[in-house]
């Protein structure tokens, strides 16, 4: 099996080391990884903000980015570690094909997305679906509670599958989170133009989360973690947030913070 | 939509008060959380749940469809057992119609069922201006009629009042409006209830006019019908002489056995009960029986301009449940008063920047009034796609485009306050369409690290007031995978 890896440009920038816990998980169980270097961002923060236009050049930039790979056998999948950037390629992408037909602009947007979208996986997904695998050989000795991003529980449809792969890994105790299904209030732009009610979310988020004593929040998304764990450290609560590749990733021989 | 809401400040400013209310916060999350998982068990001992959503999607959106032939219809079949329609483009049409109605009969007081189309319109407000004087009874509208208050939810209008702030209106307010509260109320439940029917009760005896709203009108039959818990609803479409009701234009549905769908939707969405206790249908008049003198207003006041919107338009498929305002985050923080009409929530959000257009500061601000968490559109037994139209509805406010207004196609111009946000949205997708710039801004980040300020000027203030920015690290993850080879190399 050899899949593209979809960083995002999010990970890219400021989290590299879930890019290297991916890279780490996925070539232990014998997925071969490659990075097509022309990757950049998957326009969600454009779309979302009402600049679908400005999203367009983007999702045609992935498609240009992942397809020939795809087509010539390069790669069988291309796998994110993001719920969020998944649901704009498998949900949103079509749906802007859509909107420039019917705006008259041709089918070209659409018919370039058509290969990318259906093999474009969060990386939860991918491993249970695709790998068909929940114990992924990951010792993590530490008490861990999941939070499940929004679009990933509710536009990709994830399910129990991350807590499947929590279960399988030896030393973590998983602890439930109250209102776990609640947003956690970043959406993107909001956690700007609507800082108050954004910030208010995120700190029931972390009330809920710290009321678990739990050492560690996990989610599949570092957006919502970039939020959840500004407010975690600004409230100074004894927890802190990981992702979940870096959990997965983790060994006896190479155990990850 | 009603006068009290004119001149609102965007939803932001209106927001960053409720948050600090904690009086409020506290009773709305109780309110809203006690419904939601009602809701939950209720909807979840239906098996065919899914079936329910999809049929009412399918019957709304049919309808819709084909929206003049149901019209017309309705019409016919009113006519027909003896009522009178009457047509109204907007509020000012409809609060005329209903005013000269009234005036016909020669009275000056009408009771009230529940209404959101006379709330929309500004009904009450327009009858006091014209001496008439309305009486709210159903029992949350009364507490914020009494109260000089404005709702704050579709269904539960009171929803951020407390036991003890409603004994303290009754207290004060019922005397100046009819039989006074009791000596000694007190705020147990019962006692508020029992105060409230009291006071309500010779209202209901002596009124000769009835104004409602309706949940739904059939167009083969002219029936329309209203769904209540508290029977105030039926006794004032029953009691009173002449019964008038204001209904928007999306509120029909073809045939008597589509009810069969949304009076299982319904209760379950909104009260999280499997039958609401009272449901009352009325078609046209009967000779010695309920009123006398039936009249229909039917009221467009933006909706086939919503209706010409082909994202849009899924909103008007809304049947009034709520259950979008009980399970959203944002709601639940903000109140309903910050939406800034008599539609809250996501609903609200999609539903007001429609029927009102995008022109003021409010109605621009609320399709952002949402972190597009989807749990609206996974409750919504409509199946409307709440974030689709949010995200449809900002495109409008940032980039313009075509819409219609009042029957015109428009082009609209983007909204004030986004070039800033406009040009970095540009600037940024440049450098995510040439990677190499990407890679380079990467690398000058890295570089300044040390320099980086922990809070944020300009726009990003808001963000680092409450929240720690990340650190940023050494080295992208692009530089690392090149210089590693993908990590086979042994350097780290």
């Amino acid at each position: 099996m050899r899949v593209a890896l979809f960083l995002t440009c999010v990970n890219d920038t400021l989290y590299p080391d879930t890019g290297r816990a991916v890279v780490k998980l996925l070539t232990r169980l014998g997925v071969e990884v490659d990075f097509p270097a022309a990757q950049t961002c998957c326009g969600q923060a454009h779309y979302n903000t009402g600049y679908r236009r400005e999203a367009e050049p983007l999702a045609t930039h992935y498609a240009e980015t992942f397809g020939p790979g795809l087509a010539a056998g390069a790669y069988d999948a291309i796998v994110t570690p993001s719920g969020s950037c998944a649901a704009m390629v498998r949900e949103l992408y079509p749906r802007m094909g859509e909107r420039a037909r019917a705006e008259g602009r041709g089918t070209a947007l659409a018919a370039a997305l058509a290969p990318v979208v259906p093999r474009t996986y969060e990386l939860t997904e991918f491993l249970v679906d695709v790998l068909k695998v929940t114990d992924v050989g990951a010792y993590y000795p530490h008490t861990v509670t999941y939070h499940p991003t929004c679009h990933g529980l509710r536009s990709l449809g994830l399910g129990d599958r991350p807590a499947r792969l929590l279960a399988q890994v030896r030393g973590l105790e998983l602890v439930e989170l109250p209102g776990a299904e609640e947003c956690c209030g970043f959406g993107g732009t909001f956690a700007v133009k609507n800082a108050d009610v954004s910030s208010a979310m995120g700190a029931d988020k972390v009330r809920n989360a710290a009321s678990t004593g739990a050492e560690v929040l996990c989610a599949a998304d570092n957006s919502c973690l970039m939020h959840i764990g500004g407010t975690m450290s600004r409230l100074k609560v004894g927890i802190r947030p990981v992702h979940i590749a870096e959990i997965l990733a983790s060994t006896e021989q190479e155990p990850q913070a | 939509m009603s006068g009290t809401f004119v001149g609102m400040p965007a939803f932001p400013k209106a927001a960053h008060e409720a948050v600090r209310d904690t009086t409020l916060r506290a009773n709305l999350k109780h309110a809203t959380h006690t419904i939601r998982d009602k809701r939950a068990r209720a909807v979840a001992e239906l098996d065919d749940w899914a079936q329910l959503r999809e049929a009412g999607k399918q019957i709304k959106d049919h309808t819709l469809r084909h929206l003049e032939h149901y019209l017309v219809q309705l019409e016919e079949s009113v006519t027909a057992a003896g009522g009178v329609v009457h047509w109204a483009r907007d509020a000012a049409e409809a609060n005329r119609i209903v005013t000269e109605l009234v005036r016909e009969t020669g009275e000056s007081e009408v009771v009230k069922v529940k209404s959101m189309a006379t709330q929309e319109i500004g009904l009450n407000e327009h009858l006091e201006a014209e001496d008439i004087r309305a009486y709210e009874t159903d029992l949350a509208e009364l507490i914020v009629q009494l109260g000089k208050d404005r709702p704050s939810h579709i269904l539960v209008p009171a929803i951020h009042r407390n036991r003890g702030e409603i004994r303290d209106i009754f207290r004060r307010e019922m005397g100046s409006w009819g039989r006074p509260a009791p000596e000694g109320l007190t705020e147990s439940p019962a006692e508020l209830a029992e105060a409230a029917r009291l006071h309500l009760r010779e209202k209901f005896l002596r009124a000769k006019v009835g104004i409602s709203g309706a949940n739904f009108m059939v167009a083969e039959n002219g029936t329309l019908v209203v769904v209540e818990s508290e029977g105030n609803g039926r006794m004032c479409l029953t009691l009173p002489e002449t019964l008038i009701s204001v209904v928007g234009i999306e509120k029909i549905v073809p045939t008597w056995q589509d009810l069969e769908v949304f009076l299982q939707t319904l209760p379950r969405s909104s009260t999280a009960e499997r039958m609401n206790p009272y449901t009352s249908t009325w078609t046209g008049t009967t000779d010695a029986d309920g009123p006398q003198a039936f009249h229909l207003v039917l009221i467009d006041n933006g909706r086939t301009d919503a209706l010409a919107d082909e994202v849009g338009r899924q909103a008007l498929r809304c049947i009034r449940c709520s259950a979008c305002l009980n399970v959203c985050p944002v709601y639940e923080r903000a109140g309903g008063h910050a939406y800034g009409s008599v539609y809250p929530g996501p609903i609200g959000a999609i539903l007001s920047p429609q029927l009102r257009g995008t022109a003021s500061e409010i109605d621009a601000s609320l399709p952002y009034a949402s972190s597009l968490c989807g749990a609206c559109y996974e409750v919504c037994p409509v199946a409307i796609d709440i974030p689709e139209v949010l995200v449809h509805l900002r495109e409008r406010v940032v980039e313009g485009g075509e819409a219609t207004q009042r029957g015109t196609r428009v082009t609209l111009q983007p909204a004030k306050g986004h070039a800033v946000e406009r040009a970095a949205m540009r600037a940024a997708r440049w450098a995510f369409t040439h990677p190499a710039a990407l890679g380079a801004g990467q690398r000058l980040a890295a570089r300044t690290r040390r320099l980086h300020p922990r809070s944020l000027p300009g726009p990003g203030r808001a963000w680092s007031a409450t929240r720690d920015l990340p650190r940023f690290p050494a080295e992208s993850f692009r530089d690392w995978w090149q210089r590693t080879n993908g990590g086979k190399d042994t350097a780290k």
